[in-house]
């Protein structure tokens, strides 16, 4: 395996960090968009953070991953091996998968296996990247960039957990339960509404203005091109702590308490900013639980709300072109108008 | 300062230089842009730096519209059919690991490519996933970006820029071949072995990073790419720890190309300044009183010891003239023209948009594959072709190839071509970019392209290359001044020329002129009411000649017939706007836009 930068060793940037983790530990919340600056370690800490992960329990050649004790979201292969009974389990990383700009359709969804049709001439399904995404992560870089078709495409896949595929004489369904994270640099061209929205928690990157930072991280990337394992090495202890918590979060996550007046904050907190849908308040109140169970809390309480509450609004405000006040200075506003200084 | 001065003031052939640098870190280095006519020049440096590459290393010419299975690797047709089972290709970024990949006209990179090439930068590595086939190809290349672009707008795309670390600019009469180089190939070979040995101090870490903070430049990689040349060029010294003059070299290379700002003088302390975002209010930094990124800096600037300062007057010393006089014409603004992609320049292909059947067709670069119905349509010669040729293979024959055919909905431009001239600033020009921003943000919802075309004196400008980014969009409006003549017949000739290049890009054009229609200024720029009115109709008789959808909005608060005569002999649809209406604007824009072009491919 390719060597890593330790999630740990990453110098600043909190916020995309608590994003990633946060959005990690409930996958429901629905991902990442990560938006800045170039160089800023947007992809840096994307690819740590599959290193971070901890491993997941998986029916053995199952090529989409099934969960062996989801019985409701396995796919047809795996639903007829627990009815003959033979459900072998092993672990495995949970997937991080690159979808790179010039994928084809047909690796993204799959298609028909080029081998055995030219070969043989038999009609077999190849599984594409959201299969391989099934369960763990689906990375797009510059996803500003990316085609519109395939954008439309995703966020169908996204919003159902299930690829359809009826392509080239094929029908073929499989789970696709994945956590879209994106990049992009909004120099480049912005992204579609419908898009951004669909994303549960957004980041605003910048470089560190401050120059003993800067120097920090000039200085660790030197460490780890020197002496990659090295430098891993150096950090795993911090890492292990940090994934041991977030094991630790995804197992209470259910247990830990919402109370109502959490749920009637966010509902406040929405209705002042006046986003559009439910889905703001929703995404709020669940990130704000992954991080009260990162906390080791056992409710949901103001300080949750208000640290994630950046994160999971400031793409969902109506935008006004005239104004010109940042969606990020709108929440903290609204934010301190609701919970006081 | 003396030792700075010597050391700085030295003619160095810079080009030569940095080929030994890469030869001995090519990937580490990211590689170099180079920017420079096509000549001598070039080849002399692409051929040295071949020369100077451990020998059998790749060296490779990318085309700039090279097809994504050349390129990162794929199915390689004729072989699989030859052979009966599927045949990779390996791309041309794998066959060049090791080595140097040559993108000519850079600046011309279509965006889309240069993610791809930004993606093998950072991972050191090929990820094909095309056509059936999952595979990662290691590929450690230096790229050589020549940009051939001509003006500061013509540049090669800022996220390209910032992963290469060495920024040269070739003269286009200097040919650096009667020259010396720095170093010969055992050198190079040694410094190659001796790199990982060598380390850099804190200090100069900070240095450098203190530097590229002071000229203003925000991303890391440029810091991290700098100590990366300070430590080849200190392995090919034979050092083990970075000098000061190997972290000179360094700014001199990587980060004196990238200065946005000026850096303060150093003899003096930093000015204070205002902690401004530099982002919300770049207009507010004059060339003349630079001032650092932000508050932070100015925290950390007054501890700075006698090595920042030899470092950053180095790079002062070493900024090239050309960004030199950018910067003292034009402050920070160049900012938004140098670091901005160009994502308004994107190409359609016959692989983009929704698949819609299928056609017989020649395999050329772009087209796709339909497996299937090429099988199907072999099929009932199966029988026949086995009997001639005497094998059991499916056979396949050019015939039979199957291209799937697209349908792609052409993107629309809207071309706003505002009266910025006394007449209408006064009464109106506020309002106008208030709707215009909230026409861009329409725009931007439905993922259309919109340029920006202001008038006013006696030329007319290009505001705002066609583009898809609001950010970008709101910044030039709001710094979009008034005042002065009008010259209607400049305005609409620029804006049919914009109008027809874009048509030739294959996007739908339409242009939406704000004026009270007064012109008083005649197309050679000589005041005058009555020719400029001449000029300005013959102008709108031409625009409606070549067929372009326009919009014209009378801006007057009491609409007059001029602007109306305009838009009778444009073909265009006439909107008195006497209140500043953006949503009934918005509308109109809308019901003249060229509804979805569905061109079948």
């Amino acid at each position: 395996m390719r060597p890593f930068y330790p999630f740990s060793a990453i110098v600043g940037q909190d916020e995309m960090k608590l994003a990633l983790l946060v959005a990690a530990t409930d996958p429901t919340i629905g991902g990442v968009l990560v938006f800045g600056d170039r160089g800023t370690g947007k992809s840096t800490a994307v690819r740590a953070l599959a290193a971070l992960l901890p491993q997941m329990k998986t029916v053995v050649g199952c090529r989409y991953h099934c969960d062996p004790g989801a019985n409701g979201a396995m796919c047809a292969e795996c639903h007829e091996r627990a009815e003959q009974g033979r459900l072998k389990t092993q672990l495995v990383p949970v997937p991080v998968v690159d979808l790179p700009l010039g994928a084809t359709e047909d690796r993204v969804v799959g298609a028909l296996d080029l081998e055995r049709a030219l070969s043989q001439g038999v009609k077999a399904f190849e599984p594409g990247l959201l299969a391989r995404a099934n369960r763990g992560f689906l990375y797009i870089d510059e996803c500003n960039l990316l085609e519109d078709h395939l954008v439309d495409l995703l966020l169908d896949v996204a919003a159902s957990g299930e690829n359809v595929v009826e392509r080239e004489g094929l029908s073929v369904r499989h789970p696709a339960r994945f956590v879209l994270i994106g990049t992009g640099n909004p120099e480049e061209g912005e992204l579609r509404p419908q898009l951004l929205d669909r994303f549960g928690l957004s980041v605003e990157v910048k470089t560190p203005s401050d120059l003993e930072m800067r120097v920090e991280v000039v200085k660790r990337r030197d460490l780890f091109e020197r002496d990659p394992t090295g430098f891993m090495q150096t950090w795993e202890t911090a890492d292990g702590e940090l994934r041991r918590k977030m094991v630790h979060a995804k197992n209470r996550l259910s247990a830990v308490e919402i109370p109502d007046a959490a749920r009637k904050r966010a509902a406040q907190l929405c209705m002042s900013l006046g986003t559009d849908g439910l889905r703001g308040e929703l995404t709020l109140i669940r990130a704000a639980r992954a991080l009260a169970a990162l906390d080791r809390k056992a409710r949901v309480d103001d300080t949750h709300l208000r640290r994630v509450a950046s994160l999971a609004l400031r793409h969902r405000l109506r935008r006004d072109p005239l104004d010109e006040t940042g969606s990020t200075i709108r929440v903290e506003r609204a934010t301190a108008e609701l919970f006081g200084p | 300062m003396t030792r700075v001065a010597a050391i700085a003031g030295l003619e160095h052939d810079d080009a030569a230089l940095a080929a030994c640098l890469l030869a001995v870190d090519p990937s580490g280095l990211g590689g170099a842009s180079v920017r420079s006519a096509n000549g001598p020049a070039v080849a002399a440096f692409l051929k040295r730096l071949q020369s100077l590459l451990p020998a059998g290393a790749p060296f490779r010419r990318v085309p700039p519209y090279i097809a994504d299975g050349r390129l990162l690797g794929g199915l390689d047709l004729a072989a699989t059919l030859q052979a009966g089972r599927p045949v990779l290709e390996r791309g041309l970024l794998a066959d060049a690991d090791g080595g140097c990949a040559v993108l000519p006209m850079a600046e011309r990179l279509p965006l889309a490519m240069v993610a791809r090439l930004c993606s093998v930068i950072d991972g050191k590595e090929v990820v094909v996933e095309r056509d059936g086939f999952a595979c990662r190809n290691a590929s450690r290349i230096a790229f050589i970006a020549l940009d051939e672009g001509t003006s500061d707008d013509e540049r090669p795309p800022g996220a390209l820029l910032d992963r290469l670390a060495i920024h040269l600019n070739l003269g286009a009469a200097h040919d650096g071949d009667d020259r010396d180089v720095p170093f010969d190939v055992e050198q190079i070979a040694s410094a190659r072995a001796g790199l990982p040995q060598v380390t850099a101090d804190v200090e100069r870490v900070r240095a450098v990073c203190y530097a590229a903070a002071a000229i203003g430049i925000a991303s890391v990689r440029a810091p991290m790419f700098a100590m990366r040349v300070a430590c080849v060029h200190a392995a090919l010294s034979r050092r083990n720890c970075v000098e000061d003059e190997d972290a000179i070299v360094a700014t001199r290379l990587v980060l004196a190309p990238r200065a946005t700002v000026l850096p303060p003088p150093a003899d003096r302390s930093p000015e204070q300044s205002s902690d401004q975002d530099r982002d919300q209010k770049p207009d507010s930094r004059a060339a003349d009183s630079p001032d650092l990124q932000s508050a932070d800096d100015q925290s950390t600037a007054v501890s700075h010891g006698e090595l920042e300062d030899i470092v950053l007057e180095a790079t002062r010393a070493a900024i090239p003239a050309h960004v030199l006089a950018q910067l003292q014409s034009r402050g920070a603004s160049c900012r938004s023209t140098t670091e901005t992609g160009r994502a308004g320049a994107q190409s359609q292909s016959a692989r983009r948009g929704r698949p819609v059947g299928t056609r017989r067709g020649e395999l050329k670069a772009g087209a796709r594959l339909n497996i299937v119905e090429t099988l199907r349509s072999a099929a009932p010669w199966q029988g026949l072709r086995r009997q001639q040729s005497g094998n059991g293979r499916v056979h396949v024959r050019r015939d039979d190839f199957r291209i799937t055919r697209f349908k792609h909905r052409s993107v629309s431009a809207t071309i706003f071509v505002v009266d910025a001239s006394g007449s209408a600033a006064f009464h109106r020009l506020a309002e106008a970019k208030g709707a215009v921003e909230l026409l861009l943000a329409d725009c931007y919802v439905r993922r259309d392209q919109v340029a920006l075309i202001a008038f006013r004196g006696n030329s007319a400008d290009l505001i705002l290359p066609p583009t898809r980014s609001l950010a970008r969009a709101k910044r030039s409006l709001s710094a979009l001044p008034g005042g002065g003549g009008t010259p209607v017949a400049a305005a609409l000739d620029a804006a049919g020329i914009l109008a027809i290049g874009l048509r030739r890009k294959g996007l739908a054009p339409t242009i939406v002129l704000l004026t009270d229609g007064r012109a008083n200024v005649a197309r050679d720029g000589k005041a005058g009411r009555e020719q400029a009115e001449v000029d300005a109709l013959a102008s709108a008789r031409r625009l409606r000649a070549a067929g372009i959808a326009a919009l014209v909005v009378d801006i007057s608060p009491r609409p007059h017939q001029a602007a109306g005569r305009l838009a009778d002999d444009m073909g265009a649809r006439y909107l008195p706007l006497p209140n500043a209406d953006a949503k009934i604007l918005s509308r109109a824009v809308q019901t003249i836009a060229p509804l979805e072009n569905n061109a079948a491919r």
